[in-house]
This record gives C-alpha cells, sequence and structure tokens, in this order.
C-alpha cells in the first residue's frame, strides 16, 4: 500500500526548480509539465530532498473506489474530530464544504500543501496519511430527505453497559485523520479544522495511537492498555471475508462505502490492576502472553468452545470476551481498526485510558448491533470496561482525481 | 478538483500562439483538468498558452478581498496580464506588493503581470495578486468564482477560482481601508 510518492524523475526536477527559484521572477522553466507539478508540489519536495529517513515520504493512495483509512494498515497515530454543522447547512453548503474537505485531503495524503496552505513545508512528509470522512445522521437530515434518501444511519439502540458521554458521542461529521507521524496528523488536522469551520463547530476530538511505526511487524497484533493482544479475530483487507464484511454493495450511492460505529471505550486500570492474570484470561477467553484461546496453543488457533475441564465446566467460560463477541460467518463480521488514548492522569494518579473502538462495518444494524447485544447482556469483560462514547457514521465511497468524497450522495 | 485549470486563450496575439502550439512547448501537459462544478467554463483547446494552476480567492463579507494562484506560461512568447474581472466585484486590480517607507503597501502594478515564455507567475497573498474592490456580495468558501484576465493584445483568459478561508492577505483589510477610495492604502 505503500509507495514512496516521487518518481526518480520527479526529484530531479526538483533540483531544477530550485535552481530556478533563485533567479527573481522566473520561478519554473522548461516543459510546462514540470510547472504544473511543482507550483503545488515545489515547496514541499525541495524541503525533504534532504532527508535520509524514507518512511515521512510513504504515501497512501487517495482516489479510488473505496475511501482510504480503513483497508490501510493502521498508522500509528489518529485523531477523529466529530463536527456538529451550523445551523442552516444545507445541500448546498454541505457540497462545497466536501469539495474543500476532499481538495485538502486529496493534496495533503500525497505529501503537496494544501490549498493556500499557510505552513506548505508541513506537508512535506504524509508518513502514510489519510483522512476518511463520515456522515452523521444530523448531516442526512440537514441535506434534506426525499425518496430513496432515508438517512442510511441512525443512533445505536441504547446498551444497560454504557455510560455514554454528551463529549464524546454524536455528530454530523467525521474526520478520521491517521499518519504514521503525528506531526504530520496535527498539520492536517489544522488544515481541515481552518476550512471547515465555517461550515461546522468541532463537537469532540479524539487522539489515539497505535505502537510507533516499525516497532513490530505490521501483520502482528498489537496490544491495548490493558495488556491484551486487540484484533485477532479481524477480517483481513483483501481477502472476500473482508470485502463482504466491510464494503455496501448494490450500486446505490453509498456502494463501495460502509459504515464507521465509534466507541470510546474507557479502560478500568484500577480494577484491572487489583485482577490476577487466571481471573484476567478467563474473563476474555485467551492468554494474555500469547493471546491464544485457553483451549489452544497459539493466537490464531480456532477456539473449542466445546471443550470442558475435568471438572466437567467450560474451558472458555460461557461469559467470556471471545465466546460472547463470537461471529462465525466471518463476512458477517465487523471489521476493528482500534487506537489507544491515554490522556492526562488525575491528581490522585487515576488513569483515563481505553480504546477508540473505530468499528467498519456494511451493515450496522445486521453485524454491529447484535454482537454489542450479546456483549452488553453479559461479558465478563464489561467489569473493566465502559463505553462513554458513541457515534455512527456513513462512510461515503472513494471518490476519482475530479470527484469528491459525498459526491454521489449530495450532488 | 480545484488542482488546475487550463482555458483557452481567446484571441491572443496571433503570432505568439502558432508559436507556442505549433513548436516544442508540451501540449499534454497543458491539458485541463476540470472543476467539477465549472467544467464547461474549460477548455479543451490544446496547448493553450495560458493557463492557472490552484486558483483561489480569500472569502469576504463584502468590500475587498483578492484571489491568487499561479499563473503558466506554455507558449514561447511573454504573456502580459493588463486587466481583470469579475461579476463579483466592479473594480479590479492588478496589484503588487512593495515597501514604501518602511512598510508593505500594496499598489496597481504598473505594466500588469508578465508571464515569461515557457515560464509562471505567483499571485500570493504579500506578493502580486487580483485586487478586487467594492465587493457587493458575500464570497462563501468553496463558491466557485469566474474571473477573466485581459491580456495584453485584447486576449482574455476565463478560469474559476474557489473560496478559501484564509487569515492572511491583511493588505487587504487594514483599517479604515473598508470601502476605500481609489488611492487609500495605494501610491
Amino acid at each position: 500500500m505503500s509507495n514512496p510518492p516521487e518518481a526518480p524523475g520527479r526529484r530531479e526536477a526538483v533540483a531544477g526548480v530550485r535552481a530556478e527559484v533563485s533567479r527573481r521572477g522566473v520561478l519554473y522553466g522548461g516543459a510546462a509539465a514540470v510547472a504544473g507539478v511543482m507550483a503545488t508540489a515545489g515547496r514541499a519536495t525541495a524541503a525533504q530532498a534532504g532527508s535520509t529517513a524514507d518512511g515521512g515520504t510513504a504515501v497512501e493512495a487517495f482516489h479510488g473506489p473505496h475511501q482510504a483509512g480503513i483497508a490501510t494498515r493502521p498508522q500509528a497515530h489518529a485523531v477523529f474530530l466529530g463536527l456538529d454543522l451550523r445551523r442552516g447547512a444545507d445541500r448546498d453548503s454541505v457540497s462545497r464544504m466536501m469539495r474543500l474537505l476532499t481538495d485538502d485531503a486529496r493534496r495533503l495524503t500525497q505529501g503537496r500543501p494544501a490549498l493556500a496552505d499557510t505552513e506548505p513545508d508541513l506537508a512535506a512528509l504524509p508518513a502514510r496519511l489519510t483522512v476518511t470522512f463520515g456522515f452523521g445522521p444530523g448531516l442526512f437530515a440537514a441535506v434534506g430527505g426525499g425518496p430513496g434518501r432515508t438517512p442510511p444511519v441512525k443512533d445505536l439502540p441504547a446498551f444497560k453497559i454504557d455510560k455514554l458521554e454528551e463529549r464524546w458521542s454524536g455528530g454530523d461529521l467525521l474526520v478520521q485523520i491517521c499518519a504514521d507521524d503525528p506531526l504530520t496528523v496535527a498539520h492536517a488536522l489544522r488544515m481541515i479544522v481552518k476550512d471547515v469551520r465555517s461550515f461546522a463547530t468541532v463537537r469532540w476530538t479524539q487522539r489515539g495511537f497505535r505502537r510507533a511505526a516499525h516497532t513490530q511487524r505490521p501483520e502482528l497484533t498489537q496490544r491495548n492498555v490493558m495488556g491484551q493482544l486487540d484484533g485477532t479475530v479481524n477480517p483481513a483487507p483483501g481477502t472476500p471475508d473482508f470485502e463482504r464484511a466491510v464494503w455496501i454493495t448494490g450500486g446505490g450511492p453509498l456502494h463501495g462505502g460502509t459504515t464507521l460505529v465509534l466507541r470510546r471505550i474507557r479502560a478500568e486500570l484500577e480494577s484491572w490492576d487489583a485482577a490476577d492474570v487466571v481471573a484476567k484470561e478467563f474473563t476474555v477467553g485467551r492468554r494474555l502472553d500469547t493471546g491464544a484461546p485457553l483451549t489452544g496453543r497459539q493466537e490464531h488457533d480456532e477456539p473449542d468452545f466445546a471443550r470442558l475441564t475435568a471438572a466437567g465446566l467450560p474451558m472458555i467460560s460461557e461469559y467470556a470476551h471471545i465466546r460472547r463477541a463470537r461471529v462465525e460467518d466471518p463476512g458477517m463480521r465487523i471489521f476493528r481498526r482500534v487506537y489507544n488514548y491515554d490522556e492526562g492522569v488525575s491528581a490522585g494518579g487515576t488513569a483515563d485510558s481505553g480504546l477508540i473502538f473505530a468499528s467498519y462495518q456494511a451493515d450496522i444494524d445486521r453485524q454491529f448491533v447484535p454482537v454489542q447485544r450479546r456483549l452488553a447482556e453479559a461479558d465478563l469483560l464489561n467489569e473493566w470496561t465502559t463505553p462513554i462514547g458513541s457515534a455512527v457514521f456513513a462512510v461515503p465511497p472513494g471518490c476519482g482525481p475530479d470527484g469528491w468524497i459525498g459526491q454521489s450522495l449530495l450532488a | 478538483m480545484f488542482s488546475r485549470v487550463t482555458i483557452a486563450t481567446v484571441g491572443l496575439a496571433v503570432a505568439a500562439l502558432t508559436t507556442a502550439c505549433g513548436t516544442t512547448q508540451a501540449a499534454p501537459a497543458a491539458a485541463p483538468v476540470s472543476l467539477p462544478a465549472s467544467a464547461s467554463s474549460s477548455s479543451e483547446a490544446p496547448g493553450a498558452a495560458l493557463s492557472i494552476t490552484d486558483p483561489w480567492v480569500k472569502t469576504a463579507g463584502k468590500g475587498m478581498t483578492a484571489a491568487f494562484g499561479t499563473l503558466v506560461n506554455n507558449s514561447g512568447a511573454d504573456i502580459t496580464v493588463v486587466a481583470g474581472s469579475t461579476p463579483l466585484s466592479p473594480k479590479v486590480e492588478l496589484h503588487e506588493v512593495v515597501e514604501s517607507k518602511g512598510k508593505m503597501i500594496m499598489r496597481p502594478k504598473e505594466g500588469g503581470f508578465v508571464i515569461p515564455a515557457g515560464g509562471s507567475h505567483q499571485l500570493t497573498p504579500g506578493g502580486d495578486h487580483i485586487m478586487l474592490m467594492d465587493v457587493a456580495e458575500k464570497v462563501e468558501p468553496g463558491a466557485e468564482v469566474p474571473f477573466t484576465l485581459t491580456l495584453q493584445g485584447g486576449g482574455t483568459f476565463s478560469f474559476t477560482a474557489v473560496g478559501k478561508d484564509f487569515a492572511g492577505a491583511k493588505e487587504n483589510y487594514q483599517p479604515g481601508m473598508e470601502g476605500m477610495n481609489e488611492g487609500d492604502g495605494h501610491e
């Protein structure tokens, strides 16, 4: 998925342009092709010419049938921005907003400054930047209903485990910004916010992180702040199961899109610390060290839910997390693309940590809700995790070079 | 989308155009990438002599604002922009920003903007720009604003600039300059 952003020829072109820059009034010489590219990329590429690190120049494609940032191998840093449309927003203003934001995303993800970017040098190292947009129920209400325009997403039903806080919930528009470098994320966020604030107000900002890039092999399951290997059972991008689980089909305006359920799940680290390893493993149904099911030896061994202990009890408890979360049909599973959060520690030393649980699925009602119901009814892990935020978004399909995100829904 | 708009130069000095189209200039480089909402204003004419990259206009309530971008001359002869117009403003000037008595001021650029043969000319906040005065209606972010530049020799060049919120380009908005008359803040 990652490619160096520069073809060899472009590097040469950069050198040529730099030579020209010193000549007052003549920025670019030679073919118009060079001038055209350089007009937008010149400053950025010049700034990175001296770089020896290659991770920063890695680029994720922006154009395609799906938005980037979903099947994309998770980057190390993320910010999720929830926005509310300003009063009076309508189809025209939302379309203008999405054209502007698409343009920003298109440029920044490719290592080019945004239009009117006041800090163009910060765009030079995209570090696999992706910018992904989602539309909440309120956006669909604002742009109008009408035949065939039933909002594709609605708020989740209430779950008894929820302790939802307004400051982490809801939102008309989601912008998910991910990159392997936090400064890149900060710049993209700043640029997006500057262009969106005429149209919308910020409802919440959720920052998350995974292991730093290159810390461990990308195909390995990462641990969360509770020490668990998190996401062992997850459809793998590029597989038919993933395609079926994630992408909306059927040829409608959301064809090629998906839905996102974003849950902020607090980890109750104080009481988790008080639990011993056996209790922790019993809760989840997996070994903490290897992630193997209690009936297996390796992480990806299939759990044997029928196996009993010598005492005749299930080895994996009836209420263990992996049993309650189990979905047999891989194409009906949810796709988790999670980030940890770890905010300020309280004066008393209590952590404010947990998981930004980003769940992508083609159909929230058929895929997400049944699992969440089962977990809410009885999951031993509920003792140590608390959902404190919740938001749902329809994620429009991707777009081509002349298109914009949301075009199929708004135009 | 807002990346490049290339529009045919109509009625440009014939000699210059002929040279540009017929000889060494790379025509494919000038292939238009259309703006979704303004594709009709793009031209498919190959080898358009003048194009503009990343045109944008600072959003504004009313009064003054300015447009920016990079003018690219794809021809083998210099092109001079001598005037500009837009439905947004009855009064459009080609400005430069220069130092005068220790402070930066803007003023009409004598002789207009010269885009050298095969070269380009940047219009930026703090530099040369297309100045719009007495703007009567709001310039919204994301708005697509048509512009027409008049070239020396009588040709014109049209493009569409997108409205962008922008904190800078304050040369246009110094206190006391709202609704300014000609001459205020200028030399």
